[in-house]
């Protein structure tokens, strides 16, 4: 069984001015369930856009071999005629067709055009029958749980003979019995000779199912740990994916913690359409006067959850809990109301949530306190211009004018504006979501130096990162979340890359 | 030679705005050769006027709903409905024309909230429900005229749709002198208004246009306002219903330019997303926005019928089209976001002079039709194509497609919109 079914050698892969991969080296053998481990943004998922043909034969330098053969995948349809099909993390399912349509779209059952249904929906059931899911074939999909849906996936490559399953955080968005079960899969599939790469954040899932594991970081090939060569402890795991010296990256502050200004407490969101899903789960957590408090946790640990759901219910339904600014219970059920007690939250996702991308400067930085500059009625644009000519100067944004376009600015631009629009509200807690994420190293010095400022003038600053040593070089203190829950509060003194990898991997008791 | 090419450069980043207001006037042009100069006679501007008067009072409501990302296919309807109710309430009920007018746009404000209340608070696209608007308002135009016309009305109400102001010089004079002083009053508002803005523009190192094309430009609307005063003066004088219009068009201007309510509509449909997390109740805006729509339907509808003279079954039939036409012809972008009130009233011209020129060629409906059509299609494809250019590295495209040199380029990062620049951290995810 220890023949390499895969071997990738040498896989370089440059975005232009990023290296997402360097030199990867990957060995997969026959027969067995092979996991990846790398912090967001190490190269996983490069990886496997390599390996499947999403990133075509020609944009890449390195070697793959599939079966001992050489593959030039130019497309997925390439790889999948091999057998290796990838399932990612957001389903590809179309929700208004049925189970079994879903199974073979693309790949229809038909003879000479005209689709044999009675044929498409007993393969199907003989499918579903294989990955354990008792449903109709010709349910539609929008009516089973993600749980369902993510065993469809299976199906489906299932069906497309597949010999090399390559699943990309497969339990990211399921609840502990739906991952367990499909843990339990993967170990079936695999004794009918089935071969998986699994990519994965949750550490004990890897330690119950995987045979091997391959550690990247900083896209290179760290190590591969194999079951015979000595124990895979998370440990160990967790010292290969963060192992790298802090860099001096991160403007020097004094803290100067007052007294406390935002507290939250029992706070619990369910997902907006799977209502047995807890997103956030009993949560609680302060922040200060002047103090810088980080919020860590991998993906899907629900921070970003979390933020939105306190900044005026924008996620999640059935939210419960409460807010106390300065002591007192506050009601921030809508954004409005966030805004007008003092809270802000700059989002992750500034072109689809934070800026109006066809409007200039001064008008995206004067949206969400438009009303400071009604005088007698209307909006005085004059003073506008200078409040956002201000801005300019005092953040650095790189534009001619304030009259320039928000869409035609770089990221680290583009986020200054953010940030401008949000200091403008004059908040007493900013919610900082992801806020370097996508910018240079330049650009995020910029954005640290303007949040160790605002920490300075007695705001209460909320960072929420993947990057752990964002979180070590700017914070006071860090709280971690996992699967919805908080698992940790870490003084900055006692924090360590090593120390919040366990937290943020630790399931709850 | 620097000063041209600056012109030029600015000429090709605005080319959208440019063209509109070049093809407006090629289109004048055309016609004038083509009817033998009736088309700017004395009184077939006046006719222009009066006969566009109530599409253009759509077309500012609709470029608002447009703006902010939805649609309004029910104005036609509501505009002949509300017709039918002033002549219920004048000739059958014997209202008063001063009480009629206002209960008729309140009826208007009502029919609109009843639309906005299933768009912004229920939540069912507003094509649907504008749709649905269109039968159903129709509907009861039919049910509340019994199908038949009312007329006559009081003269009081006819002059909103054909009167005239005054002659103060008491028809003695060849220039009806009232009309001079309004289009020479306004045309020197206009251009004060205009040098003061560029005057700011400069104290807060805004980008200017180039002096040479902000003097042609001004000079131009001025020539072009007092050649229209003067037309207008030497026929009957100053429509009423060309006063109604412009108070609108500068209050509405004023509205979407430099309110509050304005900036969060042009916000909620350059992203809705970001309007809601910014924390502006999208919600109130776009249900405000459907009941200003109502009333100024309303008001369309009074003019149609007061110009009639008569509140007919199919009155204001196809109006909506003509409305949705001119906003878009006029610069709206049909992802919302993007709109001028300004530029909607230059799209209504244009369909006006094309519906009128080609009235005075003979033209029968047949060919109208087909040509407003393609002028429509011409209009938004420019836009896109225009969009699809610029998108590759602005103005620049088109010099290169002319073989000119390129101005260079006024965004920080040229040649890359933001979009296609690497994202570094989200990269390997």
């Amino acid at each position: 069984m220890n023949t390499p079914i895969l071997q990738m050698r040498g896989i370089t892969k440059t975005f232009p001015g990023v290296k997402a991969l360097q030199d990867v080296t990957l060995q997969v053998n026959g027969g067995e369930v092979h996991a990846i481990c790398g912090e967001n943004g190490a190269g996983k998922s490069t990886l496997m856009k390599v390996l499947s043909g999403v990133y075509p034969h020609s944009s890449f330098d390195g070697d793959i071999l599939f079966e001992n053969e050489p593959c030039n995948f130019s497309s997925i349809s390439d790889s999948e005629k091999r057998g290796i099909v990838i399932i990612h993390q957001e389903l590809a399912l179309s929700p208004y067709l049925s189970i079994a349509e879903n199974i073979y779209l693309g790949n229809e059952q038909a003879k000479r055009g005209w689709v044999n249904w009675r044929k498409t929906n007993l393969e199907a059931a003989k499918l579903l029958a294989r990955v354990g899911l008792s449903e109709n074939p010709v349910t539609p999909v929008q009516h089973i749980s993600v749980g369902k849906q993510q065993l469809v996936e299976i199906a489906k490559a299932l069906s497309k003979e597949v010999k090399l399953l390559i699943l990309d955080e497969p339990t990211a968005a399921l609840n502990d019995e739906d991952s367990s079960h499909l843990l339990d899969l993967i170990l079936h599939l695999k004794g009918q000779g089935v071969t998986s790469i699994i990519i994965s954040h949750k550490l004990n899932e890897i330690r119950k199912i995987a045979d091997a594991v391959t550690i990247i970081r900083d896209g290179k090939t760290i190590e591969t740990l194999r079951l015979g060569d000595g124990e895979i402890t998370q440990e160990r795991i967790i010292r290969g994916m963060v192992g790298r010296d802090l860099e001096s990256l991160y403007p020097d502050r004094e803290p100067r913690i007052g007294e406390e200004v935002l507290r939250i407490e029992d706070w619990s969101v369910r997902h907006p359409q799977d209502y047995s899903r807890m997103v956030v789960n009993n949560a609680s957590f302060n922040v200060r006067k002047g103090e810088v408090v980080g919020l860590a946790g991998l993906m899907g640990a629900g921070r970003t959850e979390l933020a939105m759901s306190v900044f005026g219910r924008s996620y999640g339904t059935a939210t419960s809990g409460k807010v106390f600014k300065h002591g007192t219970e506050i009601n921030t059920s809508t954004v409005s109301d966030a805004i007008k007690h003092g809270i802000a939250y700059a989002t992750e996702d500034r072109k689809l949530y934070g800026l109006n991308l066809i409007e200039d400067i001064k008008r995206n930085v004067s949206m969400a306190a438009l009303r400071k500059l009604v005088k007698g009625g209307w909006v005085d644009k004059n003073q506008e211009t200078v409040v956002a000519n201000d801005y300019r100067k005092s953040m650095n944004i790189k534009a001619p004018s304030v009259a320039a376009i928000t869409g035609k600015l770089s990221g680290g631009n583009q986020q200054k504006v953010v940030l401008s629009k949000w200091m403008f509200s004059d908040p007493d807690v900013l919610i900082l979501d992801e806020p370097t994420r996508g910018i240079d190293v330049g650009a995020k010095f910029e954005i640290y130096t303007i949040i160790a400022k605002l920490a300075a003038e007695g705001k209460a600053v909320i960072v929420i990162s993947s990057e752990l040593p964002e979180l070590l070089g700017i914070c006071d203190r860090i709280y971690t979340l996992s699967a919805g829950h908080i698992t940790g509060e870490v003084p900055i003194a006692e924090a360590s890359q090593e120390t919040l990898m366990q937290y943020m991997t630790k399931e709850k008791e | 030679m620097s000063a041209l090419r600056e012109s030029l450069g600015f000429l090709t980043s605005r080319l959208r705005q440019v063209g509109i207001f070049v093809a407006l006037i090629l289109i004048v042009l055309l016609f004038q050769i083509l009817t033998d100069g009736i088309l700017l006679e004395p009184q077939n501007v006046t006719n222009l006027v009066v006969q566009n008067s109530y599409i253009l009072i759509l077309a500012i409501g609709m470029v608002m709903v447009i703006i902010a990302g939805h649609i309004d296919l029910s104005v036609g309807s509501v505009a002949g409905f509300i017709g039918a109710c002033a002549g219920v309430m004048i000739v059958h009920w014997g209202w008063e024309w001063w009480l009629a007018i206002p209960a008729c746009l309140l009826v208007g404000a009502l029919v609109g909230a009843w639309q906005g209340y299933w768009i912004a608070y229920v939540g069912i696209p507003a094509f649907i429900v504008t749709l649905a608007g269109m039968l159903i308002f129709r509907g009861l135009t039919l049910i509340v005229l019994k199908n038949q016309q009312i007329t006559p009305f009081p003269g009081e109400l006819r002059a909103l749709g054909g009167g005239f102001l005054p002659d103060i010089s008491g028809g003695t004079s060849v220039l009806e002198w009232l009309t001079v002083i309004l289009g020479v009053g306004a045309t020197l508002a206009l251009v004060i208004q205009a040098v003061k803005e560029r005057r700011i523009r400069k104290k807060f190192e805004l980008e200017n246009e180039p002096m040479a094309w902000f003097v042609t430009k001004t000079a131009f609307i001025a020539l072009l306002m007092l050649t229209i005063t003067f037309l207008l003066a030497s026929y009957r004088g100053t429509p009423i219903v060309l006063i109604v219009l412009a108070v609108l068009v500068i209050v509405y201007t004023a509205l979407m330019n430099n309110s509050v309510f304005g900036r969060h509509t042009y916000a909620l449909g350059g992203n809705l997303h970001a309007a809601e997390l910014s924390g502006i109740k999208t919600k109130a805006v776009t249900f405000r926005l459907f009941v200003n729509m109502g009333v100024l339907a309303a008001l369309a509808g009074l003019v149609f019928t007061a110009r009639l003279n008569s509140a007919q079954p199919a009155g204001g039939t196809g109006f909506e089209l003509d409305a949705i036409a001119a906003a878009f012809i006029g610069g709206a972008a049909v992802t919302g976001g993007i709109g001028t009130v300004a530029g909607a009233m230059i799209g209504g011209l244009i369909m006006g002079v094309l519906n009128n020129g080609m009235s005075i060629l003979g033209l029968g409906t047949d060919y109208q039709q087909l040509i407003k059509g393609l002028v429509l299609l011409l209009a938004v494809g420019f836009d896109i194509f225009n969009k699809n250019r610029s998108g590759k590295g602005g103005g620049a495209a088109i010099f290169k497609s002319l073989k000119l040199k390129a101005p260079p380029a006024a965004d920080a990062h040229p040649g890359k919109p933001a979009d296609e620049r690497p994202v570094p951290v989200a990269a390997g995810q």
